[in-house]
This record gives C-alpha cells, structure tokens and sequence, in this order.
C-alpha cells in the first residue's frame, strides 16, 4: 500500500523537526560526518518522502515507487532519517551510524542491504546520470512513476553532471526532477569564489530544463515547485532549493566549516534543545 | 595435436554485433547504448531493428555508465559499448560506485582492445583494461577468442545477473572455435592436452598459442592449451589441475604483465602450487601506430615469442 502523503504544514514542520533531531543524535553518536548539509536539506527531505514521494517503508521494491536518488552521499545522515521515520527501519539503528558492521556507512552502499537504498552515493557526478537511466526505462515501459535526484550546489562543478543534463532534455525526461541543495557553500567556501556556478537558472534552462526556483526551507514554497514539475509535459525539471547549511541551529548556519562535522555529545545537548524548542519552518 | 582450422577470419566485434541482433529479438529487456561508436561497435543492425532500446548517448561515457546503471533499477539488461580504453579508463569511477559497489546487472562491453586496434595508436590501445577491470569487486571479466566465441560470450552474459567486463577487439583474426557453442562463464576450455608445458591464452593470443603447440609438437614437445576466456573469476580447479601434470606455465595475452591474465595466474600458483612461469605480454609500454601483426611481433605477443617463453620455462623446469 503506498505511503499516504500528507500537505498539512504543521505536520511538515514537526516531521521536519523530528528529522533533525535524529541527524544530531546519530552524529553525535558517530562522532564524525556531516551535519550542516544534513540539517540544511531536511525540509526538502521532508517535502519528498512526506508530500511527493509514492513509496511504500513496508515493500522497499514495489515496482509503483517513485525512485528517489541520492546523489551527495555524504548527506547520508538525512536520508537515514527520513528513512527511518518513515518507517523503512527502527529509529534505533539510526545510532549504528558509521560503527563496524552498520547498515547505515559514512556514504550510502548498497552492499550493506539497507532497505530504501537505490544506488550507492559518495564520489559525485554520478546520481543524475543514474536517474537519466532509470526516467528512460520508465518511459520505456510507458509506466508514469517519477524519478527525483537530490544533488549539491558543488557538485555541479562535475563536468558529468552537464554530460546528463544534455541528456535528460535530449530524451524530453519530463519524468525526471532534480532537486538542487543551493546552500551556496562547499568544503572550501562559498562556491561563488570556489567555483563560480550563477548565472545557475539560467544554465539549466540553456541545457533544455524547466528551471523552478524555491525557498527550500518553506514547504508553501517547495511544495508548488515539485506540482509544477510534475506538470510539466517537454522537459525534465530543476528546482533551485535555496537553503541554509546547518539550517535551525542558530549558531552553525550558514558556516561552511560545518560541512564534514558532527556535534560533540554536548554540543548535541544544546542543539537538540534548540530544535525542540524551536518551531521549525513554518513561521515565515 | 587435435587439429583447428580457420573457418574464415572475422573480427570478434562482429560477433559482438551479431549476438546483439539476436538479443534484440529473443530478449524485450535487453538495451544498447552507445557512446557515438555505433558501426565500430558493430551495433548498426541493433540500432536499426530495435531503435527503442538503443540509447545513443553521444560522447559522454561518464554518463553512459551510469545511465546503465539507471536502467537496470528497471529491469533492463543494459550493454554499454565504447573502446576499451573509453569503457574502463575513462570511467573507471563510476564503474567502481555506480556499476560494482551498487551490484548493477551492468554489461560493460569494449571493443579495438589491446595493441591490435592498429594505426590510431597509443591513446586508444588500453592494455591495462583486464587489471583494472579484475580488481572491482562483483565484477566478472571475459576476453574471448575469436568471432564464434565472443557472440556465444554476449549471449551468455545477458543470462547472468551481475555486472560484466566483456572484451573484444578490432582486426580480423581466425574463427576457428565451434559456431553455436554454448559459453560458461568461469569455465576454461583444454583444447589441446600435452604433458610438456602449459599455455594459458587470453584473446587474440588463444590462436597463437595454437599454433605454438603445432610447431613445439615438431620438435617434440607436448604442450597443453588452455582459452582461459573469463580473467575473474579464474578456473582455479583446471588450472591447477593442468600444472600438476605438466610441471610448467607459460601465459599469454594481449595485455600489460602488470595486472593481466599472467599476473592472475602467478598469484594463484605463488598461493597453491608455485613453480616456474613465463608470460608473453607487454612489458611496461605504451603501444604505437602500426599494423595489427606489425605490433603484435613488435610487442613481443606473436608465436614466436610463445614459442621462446616455453622452451625457457622448459629449461627452468629442467633445472
Ligand atoms: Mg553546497
């Protein structure tokens, strides 16, 4: 049976919430990996596997799932998750992340059996090609299941991931969306100086996208986003999700630094009190 | 010896192409893609006959791997087909994560492999593909012999489930293995029992080692022949067996020593049963334009220097 979607905002909001609750406990756990895309992209997390996303925790194969890929490994800690509080796993597990003989590695790896894992993800480039081929053969099929590609604002200074867009307007994949973390930061620093990527909008639409633009903190402002690319009948679907690495710890957003970092246990105790406290996204 | 003819020279990319054909009518699951290397893929008639599951991908091999990928999530049995230094070299990573580390039922075929491609050169003559290619994890690896052999390699990959490394190469050689045989992965094929020596041969090097024994057996001595057709995983069990007979190895391929068919074999000898081994292959070396046979002699991967590495080998069994 498939997962029943929701659009009420609160309820968006407290998953949200609930989300990164568990990012900071299962980081403070490992002790190593990276919290600040992790919390800047829960609401897009939250938006897809709550509001869009056909998929059903208890048969993780139902042919009639939207696929979802995960292009930027290293935000693994959200995609568990929400995949947990989804119901694919026990929240539990989510403390195993990292540890010797875990479902959950560092980056994704399809290996390790995790149920809800399509592909594995680290090295980037690679997810939208791999959503390319997945939208083709569901067209195909004639089958109407929609695939969704997460990638980072960095990792679109991989030439591969042009390689595919080329590709995904040659083929008309208006089946395909992809979704952009545009938290304007990477490891060293803003991607403006690191490597420049605007005009961004205006290099998909080039490439032969609908190229949609959202607050990727705002579900009234993601949600109409994903209507609007699945309305779409020529092209394949970008939408720009304009974010805050480290999104609702007041004290790390926006700071780069907090890429590839996790809380110590008593930063956790701090963070985790922030968020409760917190009513997270739906106060604009 | 046990006696083969060439039935007729025919490039082992054509027997590629044939097998495609065929797969295109007897499996709907079974989709090409090409990364703008459709008539040297051999791949004209799939694309003509089943233009739906052709996926023309341009020059974007990157992306043609993990499109691949994709479209197994599908159901799809996807045959990727470039060069091979443009299927392994060039994509090496995305192999690596999006084909081996995620078990995608992937089957990554390359044609003009190894010094043969000829005249265009050191750029595209790959002779590192087996190596790189046998160390990934899930990954199967297949260098058939001759046309006959190589279709009956691709209409067997496509029954398997997991991904595979299938080579092939350019020039006419001689066809001389059986028409509609049936192919076992992992399986080598004695074809000719000795008690002297034994030749292990990969590729393009099976024939020449044929004739090897045919002029060793001249003078007398008694060579067996192995095809060792799948690089990974290695027929253990026959190799071993053989050794035991024979007391002696020379392996023999189209590729560098570093991380070849040879390289496979020492190991597995080094582990169960050493003793004395020569490998005709290439020693450290870019290749160059040339003729096929030209490069082939040049090289040092011609009968001759079969001939050479198994009376050395003899002699170091000897002493
Ligand atoms: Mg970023």
């Amino acid at each position: 049976m498939c997962y029943t979607l929701t659009n009420d905002l609160e309820k968006l909001g407290l998953l949200a919430r609930a989300i990164r609750q568990s990012v900071v406990r299962s980081l403070a756990e490992a002790g190593s990996g990276h919290l600040g895309g992790s919390l800047g992209s829960a609401d897009i997390f939250t938006t897809l596997y709550f509001s869009v996303i056909r998929h059903t925790p208890d048969e993780p194969l139902w042919p009639g799932r939207d696929r979802f890929i995960l292009s930027i490994g290293h935000i693994a800690p959200v995609l568990y998750a929400t995949l947990a509080e989804a119901g694919y796993f026990r929240k539990e597990e989510l403390l195993s992340l990292r540890k010797l003989g875990s479902r959950l590695q560092g980056h994704p790896g399809r290996d390790h059996q995790l149920p809800g894992l399509e592909l594995s993800a680290g090295s980037l480039g690679q997810g939208l090609s791999v959503s390319v081929g997945m939208a083709l053969a569901l067209k195909m099929d004639r089958l109407d299941n929609r695939v969704y590609c997460l990638c980072g604002d960095g990792e679109l200074q991989e030439g591969s991931v042009w390689e595919a867009a080329m590709s995904a307007a040659h083929h008309k994949l208006n089946n395909l969306t992809v979704i952009i973390d545009r938290n304007s930061l990477q490891i060293d620093g803003s991607t403006e100086k690191v490597m420049a990527l605007e005009p961004l909008k205006k290099k998909w639409e080039a490439f032969g996208w609908q190229a949609l633009e959202c607050d990727g903190h705002d579900f009234r402002s993601l949600l109409p986003a994903f209507n609007k690319a699945r309305m779409e009948l020529l092209h394949p679907s970008v939408i720009i999700a304009k974010t805050v690495m480290g999104k609702g710890i007041a004290s790390i957003e926006g700071d780069y630094r907090w890429h590839g970092k996790a809380p110590t246990k008593e930063q956790a105790v701090a963070f985790l009190r922030e968020l409760e406290g917190g009513i997270q996204n739906i106060e604009h | 010896m046990k006696e083969y003819t060439n039935s007729g020279s025919k490039d082992t990319r054509s027997g590629f192409g044939e097998a495609m054909h065929e797969l295109g009518k007897t499996n709907p699951d079974v989709v090409a893609l090409c990364a703008d290397l459709t008539p040297s893929m051999k791949l004209d008639a799939f694309a003509r006959d089943f233009p739906d599951r052709f996926i023309e991908v341009g020059i974007a091999e990157a992306n043609m791997i993990c499109i691949a990928a994709g479209l197994t999530i599908g159901g799809k049995i996807p045959f990727t087909g470039t060069f091979a230094n443009f299927s392994t070299a060039r994509v090496y990573d995305q192999i690596r994560q999006s084909v081996a580390y995620s078990n995608k039922n992937v089957k990554i075929c390359a044609s003009h492999a190894g010094i043969t491609l000829g005249e265009d050169g050191a750029t595209h003559q790959n002779m590192e593909d087996l190596g790189m290619m046998k160390m990934l994890q899930n990954m199967t690896v297949i260098n058939p012999c001759d046309f006959n052999q190589t279709k009956a390699a691709t209409l067997a990959i496509a029954k398997y489930v997991g991904p595979v490394y299938l080579r092939f190469g350019r020039p006419k050689v001689p066809n001389f293995t059986p028409p509609d045989q049936q192919f076992e992965i992992g399986k080598a094929l004695v074809l000719n029992e000795g008690t002297d020596v034994s030749i292990f041969a990969t590729g393009h090097l099976v024939w020449k080692a044929l004739e090897a024994c045919r002029i060793l057996g001249e003078e007398g001595i008694s060579s067996e022949v192995i095809n060792i057709h799948t690089i990974k995983p290695l027929d253990d069990e026959a190799i071993l067996a053989s050794v035991r007979k024979t007391g002696c190895v020379v392996t023999a391929e189209e590729h560098e020593r570093n991380g070849g068919l040879g390289d496979s074999i020492a190991q597995l000898l080094a582990r169960k049963y050493p003793l004395p081994v020569e490998m005709v292959a290439v020693d450290d070396s870019f290749g160059e334009s040339g003729t096929p046979e030209e490069l082939m002699k040049k090289f040092g991967l011609d009968t001759p220097d079969v001939i050479r590495a198994v009376k050395a080998v003899m002699a170091r069994k000897k002493s």
